[in-house]
């Protein structure tokens, strides 16, 4: 479309888009946005808004995890909410978003069990619903596959939906549940090419005020980032370390993690080739 | 201390602390709310706002909002106060001081000498009781000027960083955003690359090949890699090419602990990167940033607003000499600065604050998405703090960084800006334009119509392209 627009000058160098998703090569109008580029990025951005604000739809939701099954075991599920009682609340008090409500809390004291949960995975919304209905489901069913595998077996609590939560809103569903360990899946802020990313958030002993480095976090979870079984991959690697070591954070970063977002190709960069 | 009181009508105001009359003097913004620090109601804040008018500058040398004892920032403020520059305005309120301020006598040069006397809060204050347009007014006024490769603040120049981000570093993705930058004329404050995966070889990794860009072409600018001080100064040990050393830093000392660094660290950066030699024009080494909001998200505010520890973090900035220092707007979120109105409030202040401490401001003109915020507001700002002559901005493809997930200013905003004032990139990377021809060389045009030669034989299988 671009090309047919009138007045514009076309950058010659629209090949590099193949190296990168930045938006490069754009052209220009004098040395203002070409019409069809404004209004691209306006629908991006138009896009990662609704993220932000579209709500979780915990029925759908709970509808397709239950079709998951733990051991032969379909998923229980729950749904809570936290403090923040809507979206406008959320955004502007991130402590809320971090504490459970006390209906929910209760709720889930009722769900525990004599023996301490090994594992408590909680599915929040966070800043993108959008990416909680996407992401979560292709995730889980790649970790409850791979997890079937870990010895000794891990005891899974229930799984709990959150609406309008944060990050450490699973040190107190986790607490809640009586769980050695919780993985939170949740909607990351959306980019502007990603509205769709998904984080996920691993604590060892979780309890509420637990400092953030205490945490590890996987990012960028969507098809055009970090694949989500590759991410269920990366998250069991993370959840068998933590075991083994009894912590999460800053003392479990494993080597492999450092290279893992590292070009090793060795190959030459096109600009420094000689001139 | 016996507070302040203000009476109004029936109504008696009481303000417990100095750090209470600054907090809820502050224009409203959602990070203070949050704070619970914020007025209670309009007519608290305006109230505040009189009490604080009527306070003497010599007030902020007796009484610190953050005690002496527990932090590192307040004994850097009080111990570095210049008492022979402050004598000119050692009488004055900070009402007083913004009339001061406003004058036409009050040039670039009385600025200069009366910087070393103005400590950060007093600076937070008066800005706290002056309208926009005194913050642009005033700043305009400023002159501060760096150097290391090239000269950043001359007037009439604007600088932008290259900020060519990739979501795994992969180096040829790096590679095409500078490509793309360099053709649109950006990258004379710093050729920054915020690193996604924040570990010393990486960043030699990165280095090295900035520094092979810019030897190979001789281009006259530095280049930066932001990760922690603590790596930057391990590259240095093992023989990278460091020209700036990165850091984000806060206003107070458990916000600066919460970042993992001190004066001292950041001492013994500076010292590292001089050793160097790197910079062939100056010797300004240091890159920093910061933003309003920090050391609330540090539990490190002390119950003080964020608008003064921000200021105060300029305080710590400025006895390490930087080339570049900019904060970063809007990236924090909406539980700090809610909307646009709140992000150019801010970022008005901030650079009004900066330059009058005598730091080479610039400001990183930004929002995330879920902030009630869009391009609409960037533009406003941006046009403001142009014509405040803000040093630097950012430069990115299309505003739009996809690794750190939110929207900056991008290439053609730094160009409409250079069309509207007359404003040229830093004088040496304005001549290395021209020679490059990549800027036009004259006529009524900014960019040259044809990619250079040396630039299309850059480009991957060329030949291929039509």
């Amino acid at each position: 479309m671009s090309h047919q627009e009138h007045h514009l000058h076309t950058d010659t160098w629209q090949q590099l888009r193949e190296l990168t998703a930045a938006r490069i090569g754009l052209g220009r109008v004098g040395t203002s946005l070409p019409t069809s580029e404004l209004l691209k990025f306006q629908l991006a951005h138009a896009q990662a808004i609704d993220a932000v604000h579209s709500p979780l739809n915990g029925e759908l939701l709970c509808e397709q995890l239950a079709a998951l099954s733990y051991h032969q075991q379909p998923l229980t599920l729950h749904c809570v909410k936290s403090e923040a009682e809507d979206r406008l609340v959320y955004l502007q008090r991130p402590d809320l978003g971090r504490k459970l409500s006390e209906a929910s809390t209760y709720s889930l004291q009722e769900l525990r069990e004599k023996e301490l949960f090994d594992l408590a995975i909680v599915i929040a919304d966070g800043l993108s619903a959008t990416a909680v209905m996407q992401q979560s489901i292709p995730f889980l069913t790649a970790l409850l596959a791979q997890l079937e595998t870990s010895q000794p077996a891990w005891t899974l609590a229930p799984v709990a939906v959150v609406e309008q939560g944060r990050v450490a809103i699973g040190d107190d569903i986790a607490q809640a549940l009586n769980a050695q360990m919780v993985v939170v899946l949740i909607g990351e802020r959306p980019g502007l090419s990603s509205p769709d990313s998904l984080g996920i958030y691993l604590t060892w002993q979780p309890k509420r005020g637990c400092d953030d480095a205490k945490r590890n976090c996987i990012s960028n979870v969507r098809p055009e980032g970090l694949a989500p079984a590759k991410a269920a991959t990366r998250c069991l690697y993370l959840m068998e370390s933590a075991r083994a070591k009894q912590l999460t954070g800053v003392g479990l970063k494993d080597r492999s993690e450092d290279n893992v977002l590292t070009d090793e190709s060795g190959q030459g960069v096109f600009l420094l080739r000689g001139t | 201390m016996a507070g302040y009181r203000y009476t109004l009508g029936q109504l008696t105001y009481r303000f417990k602390d100095l750090a209470e009359v600054m907090a809820k003097a502050s224009p409203l913004r959602s990070g203070d709310q949050l704070a619970g620090v914020a007025a209670a109601t309009a007519e608290e804040r305006v109230v505040a706002q009189m009490v604080l008018a009527e306070l003497p500058l010599r007030t902020f040398l007796n009484e610190t909002v953050i005690p002496y004892e527990q932090d590192e920032v307040t004994r850097l403020i009080i111990d570095t106060h210049d008492a022979e520059a402050f004598a000119p305005v050692a009488s004055l309120t900070v009402g007083e001081l913004r009339n001061w301020l406003l004058l036409e006598s009050t040039d670039a040069t009385v600025l200069q000498d009366v910087c070393l006397g103005l400590t950060p809060e007093m600076v937070a204050a008066v800005s706290k009781i002056m309208r926009n347009q005194d913050l642009i007014l005033v700043a305009r006024k400023c002159e501060v000027i760096t150097a290391f490769r090239n000269t950043i603040g001359v007037p009439g120049h604007f600088s932008t960083r290259l900020q060519p981000n990739h979501p795994t570093d992969d180096l040829n993705g790096i590679a095409a955003s500078i490509f793309d930058g360099l053709m649109y004329g950006s990258g004379d404050a710093v050729i920054g690359i915020n690193p996604a995966t924040d570990n010393v070889a990486q960043t030699i990794k990165l280095l090295n090949m900035l520094d092979e860009l810019i030897t190979q072409y001789d281009i006259p600018t530095q280049s930066c890699v932001l990760t922690h001080v603590t790596n930057t100064i391990e590259a240095i040990e093992r023989g990278a090419p460091v020209d700036l050393v990165f850091q984000s830093i806060g206003g107070t000392e458990v916000t600066n602990n919460s970042f993992g660094v001190s004066l001292a660290i950041l001492q013994e950066a500076r010292e590292a990167a001089l050793s160097l030699k790197r910079g062939t024009i100056g010797d300004n080494v240091m890159y920093f940033e910061t933003g309003q909001g920090s050391a609330l998200s540090a539990n490190g505010h002390h119950g003080v607003d964020q608008q003064t520890c921000e200021a105060r973090a300029y305080g710590l900035a400025r006895v390490l000499d930087p080339l570049l220092i900019n904060t970063v707007v809007g990236f924090i979120g909406p539980e700090y600065l809610f909307d646009g109105k709140q992000i150019i409030r801010a970022g008005l202040e901030d650079h009004f604050c900066g330059k009058l401490l005598g730091l080479p401001m610039g400001c990183d003109i930004c929002y995330t998405n879920h902030a009630q915020a869009d391009q609409n507001d960037m533009d406003n700002l941006l046009t403001l703090l142009a014509s405040a002559h803000c040093q630097f901005i950012m430069g990115i493809p299309g505003s739009d960084d996809i690794m750190l997930n939110y929207q900056t200013t991008s290439f053609h905003d730094a160009l409409y800006i250079r069309q509207l004032f007359g404003a040229r990139p830093a004088p040496e990377f304005d001549a290395w334009l021209k020679q490059q021809k990549i800027f036009a060389d004259s006529g009524n045009k900014l960019l040259a119509d044809k990619l250079p030669g040396r630039f299309a034989a850059a480009l991957p299988h060329h030949g291929g392209q039509s």
